[in-house]
């Protein structure tokens, strides 16, 4: 295959991936690595590479329709930042010395949890309780409109939520992904922050995360530009499309179907793994 | 008072956002460029990414990649797009920094510059350790 095939082959490909995960809220870059290494059999490191570029530009390019409605806390992502960035220096160090096939298996595995946990719903109400010292010391309070105003929350598990935050950071700088799943959840269901605030906060760290590690895939020589420019590009344009056609499309048989695929790559990329494909 | 913050910091946020947006965009028109010129060179040359070979020394370093960006390879110039996307959230923890002290909120002037020189770290600094 020439360069200009290929090219053109992932960046279709890209742009499909860009284009569901837009669709469906579910984080296309999490299909970009197994679709390199397993379809186009792209070595798991160049993947991961260009998988975290596309992570950049898909989280930088959306920020700003998260931010308008007011509803992401600068303070509670600043603060987990620490830890993210952190936790992403250890999984770009760790991505070097583990095996690829090691890193194959964590991958599909992680794949098999997104899926399981896509499909929970989690009803919680706002209690009442007291604020949590520590989370007022640290000014991680806040507020967020809704229908009937203004409504204020509270933080809680500091700790908790810090420690989540940087597994989810190292798995973003192991596996090229953002992590947005592990970093809402930290948020919503450790820390007790409302849904929508976790949502939009997340996906405003998942570009800062990323680039921790970036810094470091770049100077390892992971980061090859024939390769993350179809795929940076296609993803980029796959999901713009998306949030174009996001209010036209009825996205529940969507999510369905791609809960399916992401369950068949995570086994593909466990089973490839284990028998040294990859 | 806590309602004038919270107005500084939506504004902020959509300064941010538009900041973000920019980088992004300015990123993907290098690399745009960047990708005609490499295909139109080597378009008909095999592509093979199926061993890791790491890549040539021009392309790792900041210095390395502006350098050769401006002999005008396709590939330093998609590399140095990419170089601007990976910078383009430094920008913005930048910004923040200014925006917390504006605000005259020192303890996250404090945890926006940790989480800056981690930044900075991994993009100038990792090859003095590891």
């Amino acid at each position: 295959m020439n360069v200009l095939e290929f090219t053109f082959l992932v960046c279709v490909g890209s742009m499909l991936a860009g284009l569901l995960g837009a669709l469906t809220g579910l984080g296309g870059g999490v299909v970009l690595v197994p679709l390199l290494t397993i379809f186009f059999k792209v070595d798991l490191h160049y993947a991961i590479g260009a998988s975290l570029v596309s992570v950049i530009a898909t989280s930088s390019g959306a920020a700003a329709s998260y931010v308008k409605e007011g509803f992401s806390n600068i303070r509670i992502g600043m603060f987990l930042e620490i830890a993210t960035t952190l936790g992403a220096l250890l999984g770009a160090f760790l991505t070097a010395k583990v095996p690829t096939s090691a890193i194959a298996i964590i991958f599909g595995s992680v794949l098999l949890y997104s899926a399981y946990v896509s499909r929970r719903t989690r009803p919680r109400s706002l209690g009442d309780d007291p604020p949590d010292p520590l989370a007022t010391r640290l000014r991680l309070n806040g507020d967020f409109p809704t229908t009937e105003g203004i409504r204020h929350y509270n933080v809680y598990r500091v700790p908790t939520g810090f420690s989540f935050m940087f597994g989810a950071g190292a798995l973003s700088g192991l596996l090229g992904i953002g992590s947005g799943a592990v970093k809402v959840l930290a948020m919503d269901q450790a820390m007790r922050v409302p849904f929508k605030v976790s949502t939009t906060t997340s996906n405003f760290m998942i570009g800062v995360t990323a680039a921790a590690s970036a810094g470091i895939y770049l100077s390892r020589g992971y980061i090859d530009p024939g390769l993350s420019m179809p795929v940076m590009l296609g993803v980029l344009a796959g999901s713009l499309i998306g949030t174009r056609l996001l209010v036209k499309t009825e996205t529940k048989q969507l999510r369905l179907v791609f809960s399916i695929v992401i369950v068949l790559l995570g086994l593909q990329m466990i089973y490839q793994g284990i028998a040294g494909k990859i | 008072m806590r309602n004038s913050s919270k107005w500084t910091d939506q504004r902020f946020e959509e300064l941010i956002a538009n900041l973000l947006r920019t980088g992004v965009l300015l990123s993907a028109t290098v690399v745009f460029i960047g990708a005609i010129t490499y295909l139109v060179r080597h378009g008909f040359s095999p592509a093979d990414y199926r061993v890791f070979r790491s890549e040539p020394d021009e392309l790792k370093s900041a210095q390395g990649i502006v350098r050769y960006a401006f002999q005008q390879h396709g590939r330093g110039l998609i590399q140095l797009g990419l170089l601007l996307l990976i910078a383009t959230p430094v920008a913005r923890v930048t910004f923040s920094v200014f925006g917390f002290a504006k605000e005259r909120d020192w303890m996250y002037v404090g945890f926006t510059l940790i989480v800056l020189v981690v930044l900075l770290y991994s993009l100038f600094g990792s090859f003095l350790i590891a």
